[in-house]
């Protein structure tokens, strides 16, 4: 067993020098690249891992160690102190199991789709049971779960909620605006084309300010839509808007004698575009679909500036408090880890889907936000 | 699928006969009449609803509030001289130009950055490949939002006070005040003016304010990331053959760059440049969270203190329009430069 172990360990050898000739010093100036790089990395690698882990305050409730620790080590101790503020935001204390609960089933429910081999109908359906019973675990008033306001609905929790239902329901729409703008009915088309470019063409802030302060205005008097239903719509509208664009691409990369056979056999609008079009296009547009959805993931983080308390905002209600004001750095630096832990993962995802899946080579390689 | 698709032939069968679906160009115009009608009815709806709310509210719509007195200070005016006293009109063109302000130097510092990222990435050197990919993928998958507030931290937190600021050039400084350095002067012998403290703060020179130096740079760095990825996938996009062909017609390193390559990437490069460029502009729009006093954290303000709301949300969005319009206008001269003659 050791023989082969060991005669394969000389060419291994060899074939490291070659790939470090090849690759890091083949010529004088790449040579010089690689020992520039190098240095750079000795001095700043060391006094950055002793400021992150070496000398960082990690135990909760120790804001004291923290403020002495200024200046030569991190202070993790306020997410340690915060991490439930931060997940769940002011759900009631003793019913953290809940939201806790809901992010595992996303989470679960994210990863399940992601599977090569599960791409079926049942997916649909789990994903309507899972939807549901996350809506039961958050709003409670069933089965004996108290009911919880969703003013009181926050963190991490919220994040994903607003991610989810936000293309949960931008997505059907963003096809209806997407056949809309391929319509041969010229009011339909004026209309989609209108709403895509007028909500492309502004930033998403002004969207989320026209749900917040614009919209109550437009309702009959008495009527009155709660903060977070109307974020959710903005943010449904928004993205309906991008998905539109990556849909309509989808369409266009589909042959026109695809239309023109389903015609000929007598379909009708409707059963062409529901049976023959549609499962096509979505198919090729899916890596690019995912990156659209990795940008709205992010935007999420927007109604940290009409006040809504998601992932983000939480951090920053949670670093006003005198104790842990000054520590920003540290903060925003989980904050990113945050998303970048969701983020990353879909966007590998995109990148894989890309390279294996024939259909929609090409079409998601640029990542537009 | 297929049985499927036999019932609802059948289905559609049964209905023949009936004029209304056998004949497209009824059922066209039926379907515009309903849909013209159903918008017509909701935009009413919603008119009404706010014309009430509005008297109610004792809102006077319109425009005459952009002439009346602002009254609140600015903290950043420097293309357009502003005070309290000044009209809100002015408040929010001091707004727009700060926009402007940010944009246009994010936009170029974004795409120099995003170049070199983009070289380094294609490098022959590992180690700086790898750099310039961890880069991309950190700063791709952050919100933007959260940078920002990350650098804004940085530089009010990490940064030493005015008196002891970091000065890693003659007459650059880093502080807790933001980014100090030298100018030149106006006046008629040429020379450097340099930053000098006087008291607690910096005077002399140029003075960038800590949220304006924190979007300078979160937006640069962030943008940066996706442009540096689509200039990498236009260089990569020019055929092996096109630099080999090159290269044996004996044109050295810069000029397969300059005649060969970046010719043909360029047509590849410039319709995502631009979308990013859109991109960069509007995200411009998230000074409000650090509060640096672009055009909608202007109006924002100002549809607190009037109630425009309606008014207000409109400017914002007619100016990041022509903003786009302009760039998209722009952009597409120049791809048309660049195209392929006869070429879309």
């Amino acid at each position: 067993m050791t023989k082969p172990s060991t005669e394969a360990a000389v060419p291994r050898a060899a074939c490291a020098l070659r790939w470090l000739r090849a690759r890091l010093f083949s010529s004088w100036s790449n040579a010089l690249a690689t020992l520039a790089i190098l240095y750079l990395a000795w001095k700043t690698l060391p006094p950055l891992i002793e400021w992150a882990l070496v000398r960082a305050v990690w135990a909760p409730q120790n804001a004291s160690l923290c403020r002495q620790a200024i200046g030569h080590g991190a202070c993790w101790a306020f997410v340690a102190d915060k991490y439930r503020f931060i997940l769940f935001g002011t759900f009631p204390a003793d019913q953290h199991w809940r939201p806790g609960l809901a992010i595992a089933i996303l989470i679960a429910l994210y990863a399940l789709s992601g599977l090569r081999r599960a791409r079926r109908s049942w997916l649909i359906s789990l994903w309507l049971t899972g939807l549901t019973a996350i809506g039961v675990l958050m709003g409670g008033g069933l089965f004996g779960l108290s009911h919880v306001e969703n003013e009181r609905w926050g963190g991490l929790t919220l994040t994903l909620l607003l991610a989810t239902f936000g293309i949960g329901f931008a997505f059907p729409l963003s096809i209806l605006l997407a056949l809309g703008r391929r319509s041969d009915m010229p009011l339909v088309r004026w209309l989609c084309v209108a709403y895509i470019e007028l909500i492309r063409g502004v930033p998403l802030i002004s969207v989320l300010f026209m749900a917040s302060v614009m919209l109550p205005l437009f309702l009959p008097a008495g009527v009155s839509v709660d903060k977070l239903l109307r974020a959710q719509l903005a943010m449904i509208l928004f993205a309906a808007a991008y998905l539109a664009e990556v849909v309509r691409a989808g369409l266009q990369a589909i042959p026109r004698q695809q239309e023109e056979a389903a015609q000929a056999l007598g379909h009708g609008y409707w059963q062409r575009t529901w049976y023959v079009i549609l499962p096509q296009a979505l198919r090729i547009a899916i890596p690019p679909l995912v990156n659209t959805f990795i940008g709205f993931f992010k935007d999420t983080s927007l109604v940290v500036i009409i006040g809504l308390f998601d992932f983000l905002t939480t951090i920053k209600v949670a670093l006003t408090e005198p104790a842990w004001s000054g520590f920003g750095v540290e903060a925003y630096l989980f904050a990113a880890l945050g998303y970048f832990i969701f983020c990353y993962p879909m966007s590998r995802y995109s990148q894989a889907l890309e390279r294996h899946g024939a259909p929609g080579r090409g079409m998601g390689a640029l990542r537009e936000n | 699928m297929l049985p499927r698709f036999r019932r609802f032939a059948a289905a559609e069968g049964a209905s023949k006969g009936t004029w209304f679906s056998n004949q497209p160009n009824v059922r066209s115009v039926v379907y515009q009449a309903s849909l013209a009608a159903a918008a017509g009815l909701a935009a009413w709806y919603l008119i009404s609803n706010a014309v009430e709310n509005l008297q109610a509210r004792r809102i006077a719509s319109g425009f005459e509030f952009l002439w009346r007195e602002a009254g609140f200070e600015i903290g950043e005016t420097t293309l357009l001289s502003y005070e309290a006293a000044d009209t809100y009109l002015k408040a929010l063109a001091v707004g727009f130009l700060n926009t402007f302000r940010v944009a246009a130097l994010a936009i170029v510092f974004s795409t120099l950055i995003g170049l070199a990222i983009a070289l380094a990435r294609l490098s022959r050197n590992w180690l700086l490949a790898q750099l310039a990919a961890c880069y991309v993928e950190v700063l791709r998958n952050v919100p933007l939002v959260v940078q920002l507030f990350f650098w804004y931290a940085v530089i009010t937190e990490s940064l030493p006070a005015p008196t002891e600021a970091l000065s890693p050039f003659a007459g650059v400084f880093l502080s807790n005040r933001g980014f100090a350095f030298p100018t030149l002067t106006m006046a008629a012998p040429l020379a450097l003016e340099y930053p000098v403290l006087t008291g607690f703060n910096f005077s002399g020179g140029a003075l960038l304010s800590p949220e304006f130096t924190a979007l300078l740079l979160g937006l640069s760095l962030y943008t940066a990331a996706f442009i540096a990825e689509i200039v990498r996938a236009g260089i990569l996009a020019v055929d092996r053959g096109q630099f080999e062909a090159a290269y044996s017609q004996g044109l050295s390193q810069r000029q397969v760059m300059r005649f060969v390559v970046l010719p043909q990437a360029l047509r590849v490069i410039v319709p995502p440049l631009s979308s990013q460029y859109l991109n960069c502009t509007k995200n411009s729009s998230l000074a409000v969270a650090i509060g640096y006093p672009d055009l909608v954290a202007i109006a924002n303000t100002t549809i607190n203190q009037t109630g425009q709301a309606i008014e207000g949300i409109a400017i914002i969005m007619v100016v990041y329009l022509t903003i786009s319009l302009a760039i998209s206008g722009f952009m597409n001269r120049y791809n048309r430069r660049v195209a392929l003659r006869g070429s879309k």
